[in-house]
């Protein structure tokens, strides 16, 4: 019995999730008396494919194709190597480049999909946990099938150490170019300019629990009162109200401030991989089941239209009428 | 030359602070239904561009119960030409969990629709699946771009050059043949909230309802290995102290944290 779990890197870099997929790989090898086997394509792929042989990996195949990803190289090359080695379990990472191909690689394979993954159980029937309704609830889903197809959210399995013994193999695969109808021309960093967020002591953060543009002067009266820096969730970027170089989170900046006062943040997943290295975690949020509170480390659970003026006024300042 | 461009739609639940979960799902009387987010801005660039060209028609496709017309009207309301919504018994039943599924649904609709273009939401922020699209692109052989955050279509060449918004504040560019399948995520333009013109003429606008038959598929069509089998709260693994009390109260106990570990003078 074979795992295969998928690799990713970008501009010459392995990604973190791809040393977490290989600890998700292993369990579910264990759970299946199976071989882990890695697949490393494009890019350096003989320098990846040493620093992935890491415990519990059995052999790594590669596919020297293309600098960086590419959808239809990749969804033609784990397709191939899935006909050649038939796994029994197919791992690819949650990532934006990994729902990118996954669905493609399933839908060509015929393999029940599940996505974002935050544990599963493979003894017997392959029971995976993931959330729903942004993390309020979790929620169990079966697969009946003799093979399966998952993606792993990252951040959930540690990352794979020490050095394995794999055994490590170009893999041969013809990729038809008439079926790569899409083409990288660039990379571009965004989110630059005259404040960065990461070099803050203290954020308040807000999110769209302050509801209108109108209101934000209360949280940047806060943030002025506290000597803070401001930044907020996706949705204020989204709508314009604050500029992308104050965005935490799995798309904007990873921040990690002595104090981080979330103010009307729900805690979805991808905020939270921006801002939960932070020291201390405070959420202000009417929800007290809101999934910020789950790593919150003190907590108001309150209106905030009532809680930020009382703390602006303890600091001396003026909340905005 | 005319362009037809077919946003995929869906309603998704919201659910209410306070809870309960019956069965498989949370009791019906704590959740409220509107458009799907990233649907949102998928519908808003479909009708953005027809806008920006000559002869652009665009469609909406949802799956969902006759409750979804209303907001399906919405997407009427904002500009889209005309809706069709695939339903069935046989769906009610089904938990259309499986993005397989979905992708063989929709891909019967493809194939009648015939679209230079398809906008899907980069996930539904109920399931948050994420997979429908590229699972949609590779059924009816579209090529395809996930989570794109700019979008720039060449309607002669049918290609479009895409940003898709990686992690970590990078951006890619990359350019896209068509005829294919984007996932739109949030933030790529500024929906339009309905007018009432808008709303009113979306009364009058056409929307079809289609049942498996209509689309040439039979039930079977719905058997999925993919399963919803528990739902239920996850068990906090947060150890807050919550500081209780009125806003007076509770800000004053803040106010005093953060004096005490030295964050703030004053
Ligand atoms: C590919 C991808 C990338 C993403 N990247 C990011 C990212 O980088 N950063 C990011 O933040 N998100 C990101 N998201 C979006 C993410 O999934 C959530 O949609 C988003 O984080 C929600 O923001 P929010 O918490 O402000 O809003 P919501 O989830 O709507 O939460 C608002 C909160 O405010 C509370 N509230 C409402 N009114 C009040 C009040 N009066 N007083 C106190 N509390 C109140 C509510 O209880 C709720 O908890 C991404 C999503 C995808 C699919």
């Amino acid at each position: 019995m074979t795992v295969l779990a998928v690799t990713e890197h970008r501009r010459g870099e392995l990604r973190t999730p791809s040393f977490e997929i290989i600890t998700a790989g292993r369990d579910l090898a264990d759970a299946l008396d199976a071989e882990l086997h890695l697949a490393v394509i494009g890019g350096d792929v003989d320098g990846f494919a040493d620093r992935l042989n890491r415990d519990g990996v059995d052999a790594v195949h590669t596919v020297a194709e293309g600098e960086e990803f590419n959808h239809d190289v990749y969804t033609q090359a784990v397709t191939a190597m899935a006909e050649a080695h038939d796994p029994d379990a197919l791992l690819m990472p949650n990532t934006v480049n990994g729902l990118d191909y996954a669905p493609a690689v399933a839908g060509a394979l015929d393999l029940p999909l599940v996505t974002d993954a935050v544990d599963f159980d493979a003894d017997g029937t392959l029971e995976v946990t993931r959330e729903q309704y942004g993390g309020k609830v979790e929620t169990t889903v079966d697969v009946e099938a003799d093979a399966f197809a998952l993606t792993i959210r990252p951040a959930e399995w540690p990352a794979a150490e020490g050095t394995g013994d794999a055994e490590i193999t170009p893999f041969d695969v013809d990729i038809d170019e008439s079926a790569v109808g899409s083409t990288v021309t660039g990379f571009e960093e965004v989110g630059s300019g005259d404040v960065d967020i990461t070099e803050a002591d203290v954020l308040v953060s807000v999110g769209r629990g302050i509801d209108e543009e109108e209101n934000l002067p209360l949280v940047e009266a806060l943030a002025d009162a506290l000597g803070a820096t401001l930044s907020s969730s996706r949705p204020i970027v989204d709508n314009g109200w604050l500029p992308k170089n104050r965005q935490v989170g799995q798309s904007g900046k990873v921040v990690t401030p002595d104090v981080y006062i979330a103010v009307g943040i729900s805690g979805a997943v991808q905020h939270v991989a921006g801002m939960k290295g932070s020291d201390t975690i405070i959420a202000i949020n009417t929800d007290p089941n809101a999934p910020i509170m789950d790593i919150a480390d003190y907590a108001i659970v309150d209106d905030l239209f009532d809680v930020v003026p009382e703390l602006i006024e303890q600091f001396g300042g003026q909340a905005p009428s | 030359m005319s362009t037809k461009i077919l946003v995929t739609v869906k309603e998704v639940a919201e659910v209410d602070d306070e809870f309960e979960i019956s069965g498989l799902d949370i009791d019906d009387r704590y959740l409220e239904y509107d458009l799907n987010e990233w649907d949102d801005y998928a519908v808003e660039e479909a009708v953005q561009l027809s806008e920006a060209g000559d002869d652009v028609e665009v469609v909406t496709v949802t799956l969902g119960p006759e409750r979804s017309e209303e907001t399906i009207r919405m997407a009427l309301a904002k500009g889209a030409d005309r809706a069709v919504r695939v339903w069935d018994d046989a769906l009610a039943d089904a938990g259309l969990l499986d993005a397989t599924t979905k992708a063989d649904l929709l891909a019967a609709v493809v194939e009648s629709e015939e679209p230079d273009l398809v906008l899907t939401g980069v996930q539904a922020a109920d399931d948050s699946f994420g997979a429908t699209g590229v699972a949609l692109a590779e059924r009816v052989g579209f090529e395809w771009a996930a989570v794109v955050n700019d979008l720039d279509y060449d309607a002669d060449a049918n290609v479009s050059s895409v940003r898709r918004e990686l992690e970590g504040g990078v951006e890619e560019l990359t350019d896209v043949e068509g005829p294919a399948v984007l996932t739109i995520q949030t933030g790529i333009n500024e929906p339009r909230y309905a007018s009432l013109r808008g709303i009113r003429q979306a009364q009058r606008k056409p929307l079809d309802v289609h049942a498996l038959d209509d689309l040439g598929l039979d039930e079977s069509v719905v058997d999925s290995p993919v399963d919803l089998t528990s739902m239920y709260e996850p068990e906090s693994e947060g150890d807050a102290v919550v500081w209780e009390g009125s806003p007076d109260e509770t800000a004053d106990e803040l106010a005093t944290f953060l004096r005490e570990q030295g964050v703030v003078e004053g």
